[in-house]
This record gives structure tokens, sequence and C-alpha cells, in this order.
């Protein structure tokens, strides 16, 4: 077919748009990656968008194992460290809840089983200050105030709601013969849920686990309010790295600890980024 | 299968956790905000006292009109936003799912790492600003960030920032699921490109506009994080919103009842947005 110059020109504009979008999308990193590889005055006297003159790895170094956020000037890393010991537990603790809740759900009659899934999944939505004032109590009285134990409680409760909301939907558009064809052959409780769903359920496994790792690896508010000096997730201790430094504004370091505190979930979404997409989905569209 | 036993046993550690530390909470929380409690939780009933002082604090005024700021303009944007840019990608473009990853990637963040690089950014002194001057455009000046009028948009900038890929997103599963007959069927009518989005697909795409204006809703009264790390609720309190004062009122100034009386106004505020929304979800999806 004969393409006509209006045309050209209207894909050349879309592209045109397209790229400047896309540009502005990844300045912010880009100048986050840039500026942590410059010496501070390279920042006060050039600018954010160029390249580093004097390239140097001194502010990651810095952000890493040097700067001060405690009472010590341990750096970032004994938080990051925290992190992986909240997130790990927290993700399995919360994604097995939910595969056991939506089989439950989905392949199971009983009284108030629609009431309950219903208020789990109001729960997603709740704005978590109306519960952090009990929860504190409650954290105190159990002996988890101000540990990493605590926050791996908190988040595993106030994930179950998004896990079973994930796997009862998956287990609901299960193929009901296969289930019923394995009790047929004498599979019980377990034997249908460890022989039949669970071995396809790779999908949304996947799904829940980098949904859940996401949410909990950025989560801040019940880490600023649950966590101590020893205890701060990696959210927390870069902002206390960003906000609370007094003197002079180490930029390059500020955005090192952002962009260290970024890998993570970073590397997950270049890996992964369909079934994060696809959580993302499976989160806003309820029901 | 009707339910034995054992799956009743299995659920009943979760359904006794969601009942207490959300419902139970929520009621504590609730009952609070009724009494006289300061830095700790005190029993003693007050009635509304706490409702009548925060109203009359210019603090929660702030706070309020902040969040009106903050939500509309937030919403729109992102909506119009992630719209048009779905509508671009959805014109067979190459490198779909590059462009698509590139604009998503920000909602892999977090909002302290968004807060930190925008903070910079729009920091006159360093950032944008300062960039143009260098590049020989002097009379640039952008110091939103600095002004106690100006610094609540920076936080539009950065949720904008960050939620409009996912926005988009949405839009693009709706937009793919449009029905093609009628957008056929206009073409064949000689309708322009932009006459078939905005009469004939945009129209069809109500449940998604729907189920985003409840999500950003909701982001927009929960918003915390971003703000504490882009501007601290600052310069002074102007950038101050309901959650914000929340944990002022809470932990800081030790008026725990006015702390807890504010986060049960979010908890309406959100339950107004997304309650009829989950309750016609839920319909659906029982008569489908």
């Amino acid at each position: 077919m004969h393409k006509s110059l209006t045309s050209i020109a209207a894909r050349f504009t879309l592209y045109m748009i397209l790229i400047v979008l896309a540009i502005a999308f990844v300045m912010p990193i880009y100048v986050m990656i840039v500026n942590s590889l410059k010496p501070l005055d390279e920042i006060r006297n050039g600018n954010l968008m160029a390249l580093p003159i004097a390239w140097t790895i001194e502010p990651w170094q810095m952000a890493w194992s040097k700067a001060q956020i405690g009472v010590e000037a341990t750096g970032l890393k004994p938080y990051f460290i925290n992190s992986f010991l909240l997130v790990i537990p927290a993700v399995i603790i919360s994604t097995l809840i939910g595969a056991l809740n939506g089989y439950i759900l989905t392949q199971f009659k009983f009284r108030f089983s629609e009431v309950l899934f219903a208020s789990m999944l109001f729960s997603v939505f709740i704005p978590y200050q109306i519960v952090l004032i009990p929860m504190a109590k409650t954290l105190g009285v159990l002996g988890l105030a101000g540990t990493v134990k605590g926050l791996i409680f908190v988040n595993s409760v106030y994930g179950i709601g998004f896990t079973t909301l994930f796997f009862r939907n998956y287990y609901a558009a299960f193929p009901n013969e296969l289930v019923r064809s394995a009790r047929m052959d004498g599979a019980g409780f377990f034997g249908v849920l460890g022989r039949i769903l669970l071995p396809n359920s790779a999908p949304i496994i996947v799904v829940t686990v980098i949904w859940q790792f996401t949410n909990i690896w950025n989560e801040f508010l019940f880490g600023a309010s649950f966590s101590d000096f020893t205890s701060y997730p990696l959210t927390v201790a870069l902002n206390n790295l960003v906000n609370s430094s007094t003197g002079v504004k180490e930029y390059n370091v500020h955005f090192a600890g952002a962009f260290i505190a970024a890998i993570p979930t970073l590397v997950v979404y270049l890996v992964s980024g369909k079934y994060f997409v696809r959580g993302l989905m499976a989160g806003s569209v309820k029901g | 299968m009707k339910a034995g036993w054992l799956p009743k046993l299995l659920i009943t550690p979760s359904a006794l956790l969601v009942l207490v530390c959300v419902y139970g909470y929520i009621m504590f929380t609730t009952y609070l905000s009724f009494t006289s409690s300061t830095i700790l939780p005190v029993l003693q009933w007050e009635g509304n006292a706490a409702y009548k002082r925060l109203f009359n604090l210019e603090n929660w005024d702030v706070s309020l009109a902040n969040l009106w700021v903050f939500a509309s303009l937030y919403i729109v944007i992102a909506m119009i936003a992630g719209l048009a840019m779905a509508i671009l990608i959805d014109q067979k473009v190459r490198l779909e799912s590059g462009f698509r990853s590139i604009f998503l990637y920000p909602m892999a963040l977090s909002f302290i790492v968004t807060g930190t690089a925008w903070k910079w950014l729009l920091d006159p002194g360093v950032g944008l600003e300062h960039t143009l001057h260098t590049w020989g455009w002097t009379d640039f000046s952008f110091g939103w960030i600095k002004s106690s009028e100006m610094a609540i948009y920076c936080v539009v900038i950065a949720a904008v920032w960050q939620t409009t890929g996912f926005v988009m997103a949405m839009f693009l599963a709706g937009l793919r699921g449009v029905d093609n007959e009628q957008v056929n069927a206009a073409r064949l009518d000689g309708a322009k490109t932009w006459q078939i989005y905005l009469y004939v697909i945009v129209p069809q795409l109500g449940p998604v506009f729907i189920s985003v204006f409840v999500i950003l809703a909701h982001m927009a009264i929960k918003s915390y994080d971003l703000v504490i790390a882009l501007t601290n609720g600052g310069p002074g309190r102007s950038t101050w919103l309901p959650s914000v004062f929340m944990y002022q009122y809470t932990f800081t100034r030790n008026e725990m009842a006015v702390g807890a009386a504010s986060s049960v106004l979010m908890l309406l505020g959100i339950s107004v947005v997304v309650l009829p929304y989950l309750y016609s979800e839920l319909r659906k999806a029982k008569h489908a």
C-alpha cells in the first residue's frame, strides 16, 4: 500500500513524542546514576545532566558502608541486610497463606466464606494509619517492638489480603475436572493442593512473590513506626540518610544510596516485568 | 464441595488475624478517637472532644486543603496522561514493549527513592534550575519546592511521574479489549482515527476509568512516604497531608486521640470511594 506523506509525518511525530516521554521517564534514574559517580563539587559547580569528569565510586562506598545513619557510621549495608531478613520470610509466609486461602475459598463451601473474602479484600485498601496505634501496642506486648521479626509479622498480616486475592482468582479459573478426578482417585485435602493445584500454580506464585517482594521492600510507614536503629529497613535508613544529615548536603552520596535501595526491585522488574505488570493488573481489578 | 473440619480449621488463623488486626484495630482506634488519650492510650470516654479539637486545628485545615489540591491534580493529570500514552502506544508502535517497560519502571521503585531523586532534581540550587542556568538559560527559575505556596505541586509532579505508567498499562489493557467490529464499522463509514477514539473507543472504557479513579484516589489519600522523602511536609507545614498530620499528632505531639480521629477520617474518605466499587465488583463477579 502506498503511504502518504501525511501518514509518514504522523508516524514521525508519534515516535518523537514517545521518545521525549521515554527520556522524561528515564531522566531521574539517569540523574541518580551519573551523579552518584561524581565528586560533590562537580554537582555544585556543574549540572545534574552532565557525565562525570572525574569518575569516582567514593559516594557508593560512603553510602554503602561509611555514612552516618544510626548511632554509628555504618552506611546502608546493615539496613540492606535488614530489608532482606524482613522481605524473604514475609514474602514466603504471606504467599503460602495466600495459596492456602485461595484453595479453601474456591474449592470448599462454608458459611461466611464470601463475607470473609470481602473482608480480606477491603483490608488491602485501608490506610495503615488506622492500625498503627493498636499494632504498636500489640508488638510491645508480644516483645516484638523494634525488631525485624515484628516487621515480618506486620507485613505478613497486611499482605494476606493481596495474596489471597491473587490465588483465589487464579484457582477460581482452574479447570474443575482436574480437581474432581484427583478426588475420585482418593486425593485428600493436601493431595489436591500439593499434587494438582500447586504444581500448576507457577505463574501466580511468581506474580505473588514479585508483588509482595516489591511492596515489602519499598514499604516505609510500618518500618518508620515499628523499628529502631537495629532493625530499620532500608527505606527508613535511606530517608534518615537524606533528610537528617546536618551540615554539607552530600548529594552524590544520597543518589548512590537511593540507587542502592532501588537495585533489588529494579532487577526484579527487569528480569520479570511481565509478571510484575500482571500483579499490578490483578491487584487493581478486584473481585 | 462442602467444607469439612480441615479447611475450616486451616482458614481460621487467617480469618482471626484479619478480624483482629484489621477490623478489631479499626474499632480500637475509632474508640481511642473518643477518649482523652495523649501519649499513651487511655480508655476514658470523652465523647467527640478530639474531633472538635481536630476541626479547630489550622494544621488539619492545611492538610485537608493540600489533600484536595494534590488528589484532584494527581488523579486528573495521571488519568489524562496515562490514557494519552496508552493511545499513542496502541498505534502499532515498534519496540512497544520497550516503551511500556520504560513508562512503567517507576512503579517498581520505593516512594522514598523517587522522593529523594525528585527532591534534588527540583531543588533550585543543584537541580533543573541550576542545570538550565549552566546551559545558558540564566533567567530560568523553578523554585517551587522552596515555596510554601507551590511545594504541593512538586508532590504532584513526583507522584504523577511514578504512577502514570501504571495508569497507561490499565488503559492499554482496556483498549485491547475494545469491540473491534464497531471500530471497523466506524472506519468504513470514513471516521478519522481521532474520531474513532473519541466517539467509539473511549466511551467503552468506562469501567477502566472507574478502576483507575478508585485506585488513584485511594493512593492519594494514603500518600505519605513520598511527601516525607520529598519535602518532609515542608516548607513549614505547607505540604502536610492527613497522613502526615496523623503521624505528627500521634507520635510527635502526643495527642493520640486527635491522631486517631484523623486516621478515622482517612478511613472514612477511602471507604466512600472504595466500598461502592468493591460492592459492585463482587456482585459482578458473582453474576458472571
